[in-house]
């Protein structure tokens, strides 16, 4: 752990956990996303719906969809950007079962409605984050190391194939997560790297048959 | 090299005869493999959100989320303009409008250097600034010494907690006097034993402190906490220097707010349901808000 996350991070009040974590949730939420946010639904769970307003987390996940980091002056006027930007959004409380007081759930739609992403992330304190859950499957996804998440067909050798890609890049992987809903179906990967893969690595993962999508999450 | 506890750090210090923040920024260095020259040019960065947190917060009535708070650090300004100039360069009056003017901006959604927390961001800065501007130190001076705080932090976050929701307040603005108790210490130019007396003695003193936010916002008490925490931090750093010592070393206080902050009710833990937080005015603040 560095000294930093003791002094430190530099963002916006007032909690690290209500506020900078927040901001950092619309953030994952709109890099996993990749595409312009038309709409969003955010749902607020816990301490997250009870203390929003007086905390900034609205404000601050809505921020974090329009892409600002916690340290970022514009998280306080946010929802006046959205509207400069032409995103959409709501604000609704919600009872999750199992989950961390501090919690969203974050519905977001592209123009076309053809593609929508669902996620589900806490804040754990000091500002860190996990998303729990994307698409309906349980992930554990927290942005402290450049991240690749990868969608491909479940078959055998296609975890294989994408650690010998990185391999042959001299990437080094720190962890590694692999989930799927059904045997055969689509699965998902998440892979947390020492260091942050170059455009070539995501294209030669791109190019690969059964790899369906290839996201990039820098350290937020 | 690696510190678990505030004795190897200071070990270590005294072992090459130098100060715990060299200590701090060597490992720091080590760890995260990256030059001291880099990792001070982040600490530096830190100073400059805090200093423009500070004359923010002096200068501007500002509007939090709660308007609960946000005009103290200006009343101060006002109040100490009319006074003798022996008040003005009162160190102690320095501290506490710092303090009161950081933890206002971070009320306020405004940019602030969590540190130990963003409620006890406040704290640090107040007792760094106040003695930089004094005594005329450099800016690298000041990053030294958030160092020797951050330091001092980071063992706390290893063996207890910084979080409110965790240890109360005892975890929060206590940490935070302690820290910039250890920092201030190193400024004044004691040794690194004496910036672990007074991380102890401001620590120790402040053991028990519960977290009870009105309405659950980081407002009332916290924002004229971290004044007094402020001014805390300054006085154990003045008895250390005088040779005082901490009867019950730093490490030992650290394991008594673990197991304070183990005791403590979940309703005095940044729950709001105990304390101030359940006063008929407090009640009626939040009924209010809503």
């Amino acid at each position: 752990m560095s000294i930093f996350e003791i002094m430190g991070p530099a963002m916006i009040g007032p909690s690290s956990s209500h506020t900078a974590g927040a901001a950092r949730i619309g953030r994952m939420a709109s890099l996993l996303f990749a595409d312009k946010i038309d709409r969003a639904v955010v749902k607020l769970h816990g301490s997250f719906a009870d203390t929003a307003v007086g905390h900034g987390t609205d404000r601050a996940i809505i921020g974090g969809l329009l892409g600002f980091l916690p340290d970022d002056q514009r998280l306080r006027s946010s929802f006046e950007l959205a509207e400069t930007e032409g995103m959409e959004f709501s604000l609704e409380e919600v009872k999750l079962r199992e989950v961390h007081p501090n919690t969203a759930q974050i519905e977001l739609y592209n123009r076309e409605k053809t593609k929508n992403l669902e996620l589900v992330a806490s804040s754990i304190g000091g500002g860190r984050i996990k998303v729990t859950e994307i698409n309906g499957s349980t992930v554990e996804l927290t942005g402290r190391m450049p991240t690749l998440w990868i969608l491909h067909q479940d078959r055998p050798g296609e975890v294989g194939i994408i650690t010998s890609i990185l391999g042959s890049y001299k990437i080094n992987i720190a962890f590694m997560q692999v989930y799927r809903n059904r045997k055969g179906d689509i699965g998902s990967c998440i892979i947390e790297m020492d260091d942050q893969p170059n455009q070539d690595v995501i294209k030669d993962l791109e190019k690969s048959e059964d790899i369906f999508q290839v996201r990039y999450l820098p350290r937020i | 090299m690696e510190y678990a506890t505030i004795r190897e750090l200071v070990s270590l210090a005294a072992a090459a005869e130098t100060s715990i923040w060299q200590i701090v920024l060597q490992v720091e260095a080590e760890e995260e493999e990256v030059n001291e020259s880099d990792v001070r040019k982040s600490m530096l960065t830190n100073l400059e959100v805090m200093k423009e947190a500070v004359d923010y917060g002096r200068q501007n009535n500002i509007q939090t989320g709660g308007g609960l708070v946000g005009d103290e650090a200006l009343k101060l300004e006002k109040y100490f303009a009319s006074t003798s100039e022996a008040e003005q360069n009162n160190i102690y009056n320095k501290i506490i409008t710092y303090a009161l003017a950081t933890a206002e901006v971070n009320a306020g959604m405004g940019k602030i250097v969590a540190g130990p927390t963003a409620g006890a961001s406040g704290i640090v800065p107040a007792v760094v600034l106040s003695i930089g501007e004094h005594n005329n130190l450099s800016d690298q001076r000041l990053v030294e010494a958030l160092f020797t705080a951050a330091g001092l932090g980071y063992v706390v976050s290893k063996k207890a907690t910084l979080a409110g929701a965790a240890g109360g307040c005892q975890a929060e603005c206590g940490v935070g006097a302690a820290m910039a108790a250890g920092a201030a210490v190193e400024l004044r130019g004691g040794s690194p034993q004496m910036a672990a007396d007074a991380f102890a003695m401001a620590l120790k003193n402040l053991l028990g402190l519960v977290c009870d936010p009105v309405a659950g916002l980081v407002e009332v008490p916290c924002v004229k906490r971290n004044a007094f925490a402020a001014a805390h931090a300054y006085t154990a750093s003045t008895m250390a220097l005088a040779g005082i010592e901490s009867v019950i070393p730093a490490d030992e206080v650290i394991m008594a707010l673990t197991e304070i902050g183990d005791q403590m009710p979940t309703c005095l833990k940044e729950t709001s349901r105990g304390g101030l937080a359940v006063t008929p005015t407090a009640l009626k603040i939040k009924e209010d808000l809503q």
